[in-house]
């Protein structure tokens, strides 16, 4: 075992989660925990629903320790800037180096603000990512707005407008693809979750963009232009177009980092930019982006709960072990999200299905369980309020079993053929690489990767 | 003595001999963990396996799917453990309305202070006796009056229910061995038969006069699904039954498995917490339901190796699975400290949809009895062990747990 | 007190939610609200809780048994 210092970049979840496990596992040596927030680990999901609803305050979600922790440098409210993968340090805003003998990057994502940056500044405007994001908007909606916009309509904007009618608070939902939800599991389920934000009095428009967004003569959000034509009056805007991955920070780094996250092989190794595996510097959360053997090894990247949970310890775990005993992380990947009252879950990976089932119960109930597959084979499945199912596709999707799933005889299945899924075309990063090959013999040939201006 | 003969496992197990001490049994069953019988039905005994088949949605728990018409109470409308979805979670979600969340939350742990009151009560009543019989005097009276009290059913009327429901027990177990056993098979049919027609006249009598209870719940909702009079009874039946046949045996279970390993009973009275691990592990070690012979298999299920072919019975020994050496160290070792985490996670109140409906109310009702019966009991000990034990392989505990003591704290 | 739970492992048994109904709470009939942060004054219904999820979902701090 290394006898360390070991640094963590990154005090969320996986942070939190590495550090613990390093713990358990038996390492004593230095360890540092960095995060850019003046918090103690915390809890994120709460923040978009038992907070903006008043039951649980917002700065109480700290997570609890199920090690002891005592003896760990918390380096919190500070951010890193760099990583000199020669030197072996993280360089940190203040100037100060964190020395390691082995590293772990986990420093998430955080809130893709709203593009235009003046209506950003106005005062209404609200992404939900942080602590304080949340206690800023639950004050607001506390204060009974006229009308909430939520822009984007995955599962946290979602969630906001589920909140938003809790509270019986006039909501409106714009959503640029054909339904919400589509992005992560399709038109066809997204048709249901439309549904369910319509039945719940979400005032749903799909298919529109927002163009502009107006303030009044105090500053204050009043209005709103959508793509359509359409004018709205509303006072509060809840940005949720997803999230930006913190790995500007590793520009400089020759690490493989970019906005889609940092490569890395299925021990949570980061890859340098040559694709070449590194020896001390692991990834692990939402910036990991790592390859899933049953899905053809296809390098994916995953904003779930779930996956910052499994891969924080496998990456912790490895940091520590000889090689024979590290562990790859293989496992299938989970998701939930909670709204409109119903427990929506899915395991595997929805968005590279090309057709989905609904397998099981009734979508007019919003009780059932639906199959994905890709070429006759089963790749995921979603549950809404009937998890306790998802364990058997699960086992499904490991042993690659035929898609659709036979069960005609099973009294609740649904009789329905598979449709194609309808995911939407993903949209063009807008700050990916271009990557060149640079060198004239073996020796000498590496990987230049050439940034787009700014 | 041809093969077909000679008694299989499963018989030996579900012999009455078997009763005190099943354990060496279920270790040869382990061997194969889905085991076909000469039947057709195949036995279940290895954790995995159980786990992966209580979340299948292949699994059928309604004996009107299989093709030999399963084992039921004949021509009574069955309840929602004899059902599938979606029927199923229509009747299971109508009654959970009356009982829990979402909609009555804090029902359950609202009874907290009568539990106290009512256990130290009957306990107090054995102030000048040197000998009590744990299940007559304590473990039978206490969850009867608590499932009395939540289905509405009126404590003078608790009697009846004693003989009623130990006439379908004895019938249950006799399920497997039917032979010779006529008059008991009508002894339940009777039972049946008078306890469908009280709780109907309860259920009405309650629609004209409602309180706060289960029954009149039930027999005064018009929502979406609300149920017949026919459901009702039959769920009601169903409550009552598994309302106290199984808590009892889990309070008379915990009382010999206590006295048997007493290192434990210092930690009870000490710590206030430890009875919260001592009971899940006692649902491990000494589960009171001890199989579900049930289910069956609408389509193929291949479990491992094994390919269960559809309309196949399937019996499912979850007591066999707690002990799973592949599942838990040292399985035969009584360790409530197991119960911290992920490694005590047992099958004593099933999984998946049929999972226990009344399960916080026998964690909370077992847990107050047997920490205030080892607080205020003065050297408890065992006069026989092992007990006699009741015939139902089924629902297992002793039928008498005669012990002794040196007197009674107060409480 | 602190306590998280893994929702990914949880499907709405509810045993929690009836035996610390001020800390949990179900959304409709599956999924599950609680309070990360609830009252020392809750921890014997949370360790009920704790114990009873049949899939052992909930983490708290301090951990069961800190009482001993």
């Amino acid at each position: 075992m290394t006898a360390g210092p070991i640094a963590i970049v990154g005090a969320g979840l996986a942070g939190l989660r590495a550090a613990e496990t390093l713990r358990r596992e038996g390492y004593e040596g230095k360890l540092t925990v960095i995060g850019d927030e003046a918090h103690q680990p915390y809890d994120r999901p709460p923040l978009s629903k038992q907070v903006l609803t008043g039951w649980v305050a917002s700065d109480h979600t700290t997570l609890p320790r199920l090690e002891n922790l005592d003896d760990v440098d918390w380096e919190l409210g500070h951010r890193a800037v760099g990583l000199d993968l020669a030197e072996k340090k993280i360089v940190l805003d203040d100037g100060r180096d964190v020395p390691y003998d082995r590293c772990l990057i986990a420093t998430g994502v955080r809130a893709r603000p709203w593009f235009n940056e003046a209506e950003a500044e106005l005062d209404g405007m609200f992404v939900v990512h942080t602590t304080d994001d949340s206690r800023a908007l639950r004050t607001r909606l506390a204060a009974k707005p006229k009308r909430v916009l939520v822009i984007g309509g995955g599962f946290t904007g979602s969630e906001v407008a589920s909140v938003c009618r809790m509270l019986d608070i006039d909501v409106t939902l714009v959503e640029l693809a054909p339904a919400p939800l589509s992005g992560a599991l399709g038109g066809v389920i997204g048709a249901i979750a439309a549904d369910m934000q319509r039945d719940a009095g979400v005032d749903l428009r799909t298919g529109v963009r927002v163009d502009a967004i107006e303030g009044d003569e105090r500053g204050r959000v009043a209005g709103v232009r959508l793509s359509d034509g359409t004018h709205l009056d509303v006072d509060v805007v809840v940005v949720a177009l997803g999230g930006i991955r913190n790995t500007e920070w590793l520009t400089g780094s020759r690490l493989a980092a970019s906005a889609l996250g940092i490569g890395c092989d299925a021990g949570c190794r980061a890859f340098d930019g040559n694709a070449i595996v590194t020896d001390d510097v692991f990834v692990a959360g939402d910036v990991a982006r790592f390859p899933h053997p049953i899905y053809g090894y296809q390098m994916m990247t995953l904003e779930h709960w779930r996956n910052a949970l499994i891969q924080a310890e496998i990456a912790a775990h490895n940091m520590i072990s000889a090689e024979a005993d590290r562990r790859p992380h293989v496992s299938v990947p989970w998701f939930w999200s909670i709204q409109f009252e119903v427990n929506i879950k899915s395991v595997g990976v929805p968005t590279i299905a090309d057709q989905v089932v609904v397998t099981q119960g009734s979508t007019d109930d919003r009780r059932f369980v639906a199959a994905y597959g890709l070429d006759g084979t089963i790749v995921a499945a979603v549950s809404f309020n009937a998890g306790r199912y998802l364990e058997y596709y699960e086992r499904q999707i490991q042993e690659a079993a035929a898609f659709p799933p036979v069960l005609d005889e099973v009294g609740q299945a649904t009789g329905d053929d598979p449709v194609p899924a309808a995911f939407p075309p993903q949209s063009e990063l807008t700050n990916r690489p271009t990557v060149v090959l640079t060198g004239h013999s073996p020796t000498e040939m590496r990987v230049e990767r050439k940034f787009p201006e700014e | 003595m041809t093969e077909t003969d000679a008694p299989t496992l499963m018989d030996q197990i579900t012999d009455e001999a078997a009763r005190a001490n099943p354990w060496p049994l279920f270790e040869q069953l382990r061997e194969t963990p889905v085991a076909r019988q000469p039947d057709g039905t195949y036995v279940v005994s290895g954790y995995a396996e159980i786990v992966a088949l209580l979340h299948d949605p292949r699994v059928s728990s309604d004996p009107n799917k299989r093709p030999d018409g399963g084992m039921t109470g004949g021509g009574i409308e069955p309840a929602f453990i004899n059902t599938d979805p979606p029927e199923h979670d229509t009747l299971r979600r109508e009654t959970t309305s009356f009982f829990g969340p979402p909609h009555r939350p804090d029902m359950v742990a609202k009874l907290e202070p009568w539990m106290h009151e009512t256990v130290n009560r009957l306990i107090d009543g054995f102030a000048d006796r040197e000998q009590i019989d744990v299940v007559d005097d304590f473990a039978y009276p206490f969850p009867v009056s608590a499932i009395c009290r939540i289905l509405g059913v009126p404590p003078e009327d608790e009697p009846k229910f004693h003989d009623w429901s130990g006439a379908l027990i004895v019938a249950l177990g006799l399920r497997m061995h039917p032979e010779g056993h006529q008059a008991e098979f009508q002894a339940a049919l009777k039972a049946n038969q008078e306890m469908t027609d009280y709780l109907g006249a309860l259920a009405e009598a309650h629609a004209k006069d409602p309180g706060d209870d289960i029954l009149s719940g039930l027999a005064t909702d018009k929502g979406p699904d609300a149920m017949t009079m026919e459901s009702i009874k039959s769920t009601a039946r169903l409550l009552l039954i598994a309302g106290h046949e199984t808590t009892v045996n889990l309070i008379s279970n915990g009382t010999l498995t206590l006295l048997r390993h007493p290192e434990h009973i210092e930690r009870v009275r000490n710590e206030p917490e430890y009875v919260i691990r001592l009971v899940e592990e006692l649902l491990r070690f000494e589960p009171p339901v001890q199989m579900v012979p049930n289910r069956a298999a609408l389509e193929d299920i291949a479990v491992g190796e094994t390919t269960i072919p559809a309309g196949a019975p399937i019996t499912l020994v979850h007591a066999a699975a707690n002990r799973d050496p592949r599942r838990f160290a040292d399985p035969a070792t009584f360790d409530p400290d197991r119960q911290d985490g992920v490694e005590g996670q047992h099958l004593g109140l099933g999984g998946g949809v049929h999972y226990c409906f009344g399960a916080p109310l026998a964690r909370l009702e077992v847990q107050i009895a047997l920490r205030t019966l080892f607080r205020r009991l003065d050297n408890p000990r065992l006069v026989e062990d092992p007990p006699p034990y009741r015939p139902s392989p089924v629902l297992r505990g002793p039928v008498h747990l005669p012990i002794a003591m040196d007197g009674v704290h107060p409480a | 007190m602190r306590v998280v739970v893994d929702l990914t492992l949880c499907q709405g048994y509810a045993q929690c939610a009836f035996l610390a109904p001020e800390s949990f709470k179900l959304s409709g009939e599956e999924a599950l609200m609680y309070d990360p942060a609830p009252d020392d004054a809750q921890r014997e219904r949370i360790m009920r809780a704790v114990a009873a999820c049949p899939v052992r979902a909930i983490f708290t701090e301090p951990a069961p048994g800190a009482d001993a």
